[in-house]
């Protein structure tokens, strides 16, 4: 039987909402946005697991919207890179390697992240390396939509076009929210599809990008695009999951009360239920 | 006079190993030119990336390419590559504790005439205070290849701060003492300690020699290594001379002379002088007229330590 990775990205959920109650904090907007594509990614796409974490042939993944790492650290349990047990207990803790943004001393974890803009140079210095070394893995680098009005991702991306990395990835969260409100407010990029396109990438646009078998779909384009890098803009949905979050900016950085817990819990256990019947 | 620049000794070097060393990369913003660096991009195009003006994307690449096994060497202006880049240096140079050199060409006030926006003399205190991040000067073309030879057989983040105009050699061809970390000891005296780094030891140097006619013996140490610095040097110079001068192209700020004075005060061995550039946008000129205006020359050096040990010279 196929795994089924609606299933999967609730049970996921729960564990996030569980480590940001347990750990007092965290950015579950982001994380219930993002957190289908990283299950994409892992469990369909990438070439990764702890058996060849070293491997230089392996594939890479970049958490550039490195906040939203609750998502990648239940992912990244759920591929028994450690336990899950163990980051209940220790995340945002004191002394624990399990913080608030990507920490590369973990297992899975390739680079330190937290400052948005970051990701996409790395991935670039990645994916010339692999190129030079005459590697065939890919490089996936996870960028936020307000990270977009940082002035290095397009120092990036006109330098991946110029090199013509076609084994780079990058996928933008577009869930339409940030801090201070909607990106549209705070900096429009609605057009940024174009604005890819004009920096001589291939730009794929997934209308559900919380949906996984869309984004599987989107993947697999992006791999046989030869001569120039992809970008994915999944049009995510920011608090996907639960109508107590869905789209509501003052769940960028949030904890739930008991009330919210309840329904949050709810909501998942209803789709995930509907999912298995789909 | 030597007309080899310490930025074209790191060329060489790199230009030497890089035919047996596939994993040594060259990026540049732009900076191929100044950084001395053409040659190799020449050399070696698949070992070779440019990035354009883009000093965010140069660290950052480079980090990348260092993930990957690569020995990356980052050369930009000093003072873009200690700014405009810092957090790069910071979250994926020194925090992802990546192989890249940075390499700061044109340091301090190299650029002269070009103005503050041209100049680094804040790049010492910027990197040292980056846990995980190594700082040298080095003084001379010699000392500049022996240092770009040892940071080529290690894997940790490191800045290099490098002059633009060839300055007179401190060391001989073939007879460069050096030690990874360690001060080089250019002279052995009672009475002041010297301590410079880059482009201020020579000046440094013949300082003493100035005070030796004056029957003032003086030590001198080549602190290439800012950070980690000599601790034991430092100790060991105020110890036996308990007036400490410091020399340095930077801001009085977090510089040497910071780092040498925590360590006198902390072990309670004298009094530390720090000669540096003003706490302002320095005065237009050459490297040498700014030298001089601002008494960074072995008279000003030489004046400071007998003013301080109350002698005329």
């Amino acid at each position: 039987m196929t795994e089924n990775y609606k299933v999967l990205s609730y049970e996921l959920r729960k564990q996030v909402v569980d480590m940001i109650l347990e750990g007092n904090g965290g950015h579950i907007g982001g994380d219930m946005s993002v957190i289908d594509i990283l299950i994409t990614l892992y469990f369909r796409q990438m070439n990764i697991s702890p058996v060849n974490q070293d491997d230089p042939d392996r594939d890479y993944l970049i958490m550039s919207k490195g906040h939203c790492v609750e998502a990648l650290y239940v992912v990244l349990a759920k591929k028994e890179f450690f336990p899950i047990e163990k980051v209940m207990q220790e995340f945002s803790r004191f002394g624990s390697p399990f913080i608030g943004h990507p920490n590369n001393k973990l297992p899975g974890i390739e680079m330190n992240s937290g400052s948005l803009g970051h990701g996409l140079p790395v991935s670039i210095g990645i994916a010339l390396a692999n190129r030079m070394d005459g590697r065939k893995n890919r490089v996936y680098v996870i960028m936020g939509d307000g990270e977009l009005a940082e002035g290095s991702v397009w120092e990036g991306a006109m330098a991946a076009a110029m090199y013509k990395l076609d084994n780079l990835c990058a996928v933008v969260d577009r869930n339409r929210l940030q801090i201070s409100g909607g990106t549209e407010e705070v900096m429009a990029h609605d057009d940024l599809k174009e604005r890819f396109r004009s920096f001589g990438w291939h730009v794929i646009e997934v209308e559900q990008g919380n949906d996984s078998d869309a984004l599987n779909v989107a993947f697999e384009e992006a791999k046989r695009i030869k001569g120039r890098p992809a970008v994915i803009i999944a049009d995510t949905v920011k608090g996907f999951g639960s109508s107590v979050m869905e789209n509501q900016v003052s769940w960028h950085h949030h904890v739930p009360n008991d009330e919210e817990y309840a329904q949050i819990m709810k909501d998942f256990e209803e789709r995930k239920e509907a999912a298995r019947h789909e | 006079m030597n007309k080899n620049p310490n930025r074209a000794a790191i060329c060489d070097v790199l230009m030497e190993q890089a035919a047996a060393d596939k994993d040594i990369v060259v990026l540049c913003s732009d900076s191929r030119g100044s950084a001395s660096l053409a040659p190799f991009a020449k050399k070696f195009p698949e070992q070779f990336v440019e990035v354009g003006i883009a000093e965010q994307n140069l660290v950052g690449i480079a980090a990348g390419l260092a993930k990957c096994g690569k020995k990356s060497f980052a050369a930009s202006p000093a003072c873009f590559l200690s700014t405009r880049s810092y957090e790069q240096a910071k979250v994926d140079v020194a925090y992802s504790d990546t192989n890249v050199k940075l390499i700061g060409i044109s340091g301090g006030i190299s650029y002269g005439a070009l103005g503050m926006s041209h100049h680094s003399a804040q790049d010492i205190a910027a990197m040292s205070a980056i846990p995980n991040m190594r700082v040298y000067l080095p003084s001379d073309r010699h000392q500049t290849r022996k240092l770009t030879e040892s940071l080529l057989k290690d894997s940790k983040p490191a800045y290099v701060r490098v002059g633009r105009n060839p300055v007179e050699d401190i060391y001989e061809e073939g007879n460069v003492p050096f030690v990874m970390n360690k001060a080089t000891v250019l002279a052995e005296g009672k009475d002041v300690a010297i301590i410079a780094c880059g482009e201020m030891v020579k000046p440094a140097k013949d300082a003493a020699e100035l005070l030796e006619k004056e029957g003032i013996k003086a030590t001198v140490l080549d602190m290439y290594c800012v950070k980690p610095i000599d601790r034991e040097a430092v100790v060991n110079a105020a110890k036996k001379c308990g007036l400490v001068i410091t020399v340095e192209e930077h801001s009085p700020y977090g510089g040497l002379g910071a780092a040498v004075s925590q360590i006198v005060a902390a072990e309670g061995l004298g009094r530390v002088i720090n000669l540096s550039l003003p706490d302002d946008p320095v005065i237009t000129g050459t490297s040498k007229e700014v030298f001089d205006y601002y008494k960074l020359n072995a008279e000003g050096i030489a004046a400071c330590a007998c003013e301080n040990l109350r002698k005329e010279l």
